[in-house]
């Protein structure tokens, strides 16, 4: 990892929500067009951290992030920054599939309208192109326009990574994406990880360590705030430096 | 506690006294629920009973004449026996609905400041206000109208659309109203929004919208089932507000016109007349009819409501 090939920087991170110190002096580079995993127990700060790359904590009132997060070198916490250019470059899989009110092929259609796709062609030729990347296309290409609601949860999760695509972003965050799926859905989702690590960086936090295994090249270890452990899937889990870290990946058998 | 322990000590009279809490607590399960059926069904049946009397208080006047007619005369000369309520149906549908057209934009602007934009100790000191608001008694909504809504609407804002009005008029009593039922729907509508889960409106924003963008697009479409709930609760309350209305509205028997024009809504000429004119013939069962259709107009206004809603949760569902 050099530092030119990452993708996204942190730097000095501090994060207190509502007194409390949840992130403390964090420093990481995140590498291009790789798949970045953070694991840690629940409650040490994953989510948050996540939260921080595209700013989704200033939505909130009572917290305050401190130190720099550069996404291509750019700070996203500068005033200057407009936050909108820096969420359309990361695509947002949250723990549970939230499609907006409205049709599957608004849905995906959502984000390339806001920022300014009109023409009816163009929004169908990146529907189509987009449900097909998430392997949806052939069970909604008939209903496309019946609400996503009545879709199927693991469907519904790609539909929403359909949604985040097609907006073209550089970045995808999963927070615990298959975490409410079934099996066959889940192992969907992370093979199009894998796929989708060609043209993205991608940043999952995950409890399970065996698909931090089967997904990701590098692994963050997170404890209390802090971060433990940085590097290479296969070291952090069959070789970790730290005590804690040890600790943690006892459970996991290769 | 105590007893039961002693006894659990000397054995065999331990499995008698359990058995007999768990008859006692099981028996307790089983009343509860029949005596909820027992309130339930009474004050489902109570809507029957007051609608039946209504109906069977009416039967004279009815007698008298035809519902057609009842309905669509605007002849009211009760000593001669002509009851004709087009025009107080009419004033009742002019300043409900001037009410809601004032209300509904400012109630969800308002509950969108509060609950999107408001800071939390902001919040908490509005919130207190608009509760405060639903509190005050109707005389004082009808008084504040009279000293300021009707001074405003005659010399300020009537002279711009027409020559003359005295500012009695249902515009009048649509501000009044609007103002009365503002809390009742901004508490539903808060409610509905603060409940709208933080995960959709991140998923919007995670698009890159701006949060005024996921408001229009996202949240106010997935609040709409609650919106029309609250519009609809609301509605239903002005429908039958009196004594504020009657007040400004200028009780003149006349079909409005304009929103200038004053209005007679069927809750003032009830309250108007009921105790006074009874010596006349069938002027009671008159203001019974009249019960009776501000009656049915909100029994119906309910039920096409609820087939709205429902089609319109099946229609997002779908
Ligand atoms: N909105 C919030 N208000 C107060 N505390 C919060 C809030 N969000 C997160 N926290 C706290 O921050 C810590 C980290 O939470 P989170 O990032 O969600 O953990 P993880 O995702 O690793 O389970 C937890 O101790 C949690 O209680
Ligand atoms: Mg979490």
């Amino acid at each position: 990892m050099t530092k030119d090939k990452a993708h996204i920087s942190v730097q000095d991170l501090n994060v207190h929500i509502g007194g409390n110190h949840i992130l403390k002096d964090l420093n990481i580079d995140i590498p291009n067009k790789s798949v970045t995993s953070i694991i840690g127990p629940s409650g040490c700060g994953k989510t948050t951290l996540l939260k921080t790359f595209n700013r989704l904590h200033d939505t909130a009132a009572d917290v305050k992030v401190t130190g720099k997060v550069l996404v291509d070198g750019e700070d996203i916490y500068d005033p200057n920054t407009e936050i909108t250019h820096i969420r359309k470059k990361m695509g947002l899989l949250s723990q549970r599939p939230y499609p907006l009110p409205m049709s599957i092929y608004d849905n995906v259609a959502y984000g390339p309208r806001i920022h300014g796709t009109r023409k009816k062609q163009d929004l169908d030729i990146i529907v189509e192109k987009q449900l097909k990347a998430t392997a949806l296309w052939n069970e909604v290409k008939d209903r496309l326009h019946s609400s996503a609601t009545r879709l199927s949860i693991g469907q519904q999760q790609r539909l929403c990574l359909a949604r985040g695509l097609a907006v073209g972003p550089e970045i995808i965050l999963g927070d615990e994406s298959t975490s409410a799926l079934d099996p066959v859905s889940t192992s969907i989702i992370e093979d199009l990880f894998v796929k989708l690590k060609q043209d993205y960086s991608i940043v999952l936090v995950t409890h399970i360590l065996r698909q931090a295994a089967r997904v990701s090249d590098y692994i963050i270890f997170v404890y209390d705030g802090r971060i433990v452990e940085y590097g290479k899937t296969e070291q952090v889990l069959r070789n970790p430096r730290e005590e804690l870290t040890k600790e943690y990946v006892k459970g996991y058998i290769v | 506690m105590i007893g039961y322990v002693i006894l659990s000590q000397s054995g065999q009279p331990i499995n008698y006294y359990i058995q007999l809490m768990q008859r006692i607590r099981l028996l307790k399960d089983k009343i509860i629920s029949k005596l909820m059926l027992l309130f339930t069904i009474l004050s489902v049946s109570l809507v029957f009973i007051i609608g039946i009397g209504l109906y069977y208080k009416s039967i004279p006047v009815l007698q008298n004449s035809t519902w057609g007619h009842l309905l669509t005369s605007s002849v009211w000369k009760p000593l001669k026996g002509l009851f004709g309520f087009y025009p107080y149906i009419m004033g009742t549908l002019w300043v409900t609905g001037i009410a809601i057209i004032i209300a509904l934009p400012l109630c969800v602007l308002t509950s969108l400041y509060i609950v999107e934009y408001a800071h939390s100790r902001v919040r908490r000191i509005l919130m207190p206000f608009v509760n405060l608001l639903s509190g005050i008694p109707p005389v004082i909504f009808g008084v504040w109208g009279v000293l300021f809504i009707i001074p405003l609407i005659q010399d300020h804002i009537a002279p711009h659309f027409v020559e003359f009005s005295t500012g009695y008029s249902v515009l009048a009593g649509g501000i009044v109203l609007a103002v009365m039922i503002f809390p009742l729907i901004v508490s539903i509508l808060n409610e509905v929004l603060r409940t709208m889960p933080q995960e959709l409106k991140d998923a919007s924003l995670a698009l890159g919208a701006t949060k005024w963008e996921t408001i229009k697009k996202v949240i106010l479409r997935k609040a709409l089932p609650g919106i029309i709930a609250a519009t609809v609760l609301a509605i239903s309350r002005a429908f039958g507000e009196t004594i504020a209305v009657l007040m400004v509205c200028g009780n003149n028997a006349v079909v409005p016109h304009s929103v200038f024009d004053a209005g007679y809504p069927l809750p003032a000429l009830i309250a108007n007349n009921y105790g006074d004119m009874m010596s006349i013939p069938l002027y009671d069962s008159a203001l019974m009819f009249a019960a009776l259709l501000l009656f049915i107009i909100i029994l119906l206004f309910n039920i096409i409501s609820r087939i709205i809603l429902s089609r319109l949760e099946r229609k997002m569902a779908a």
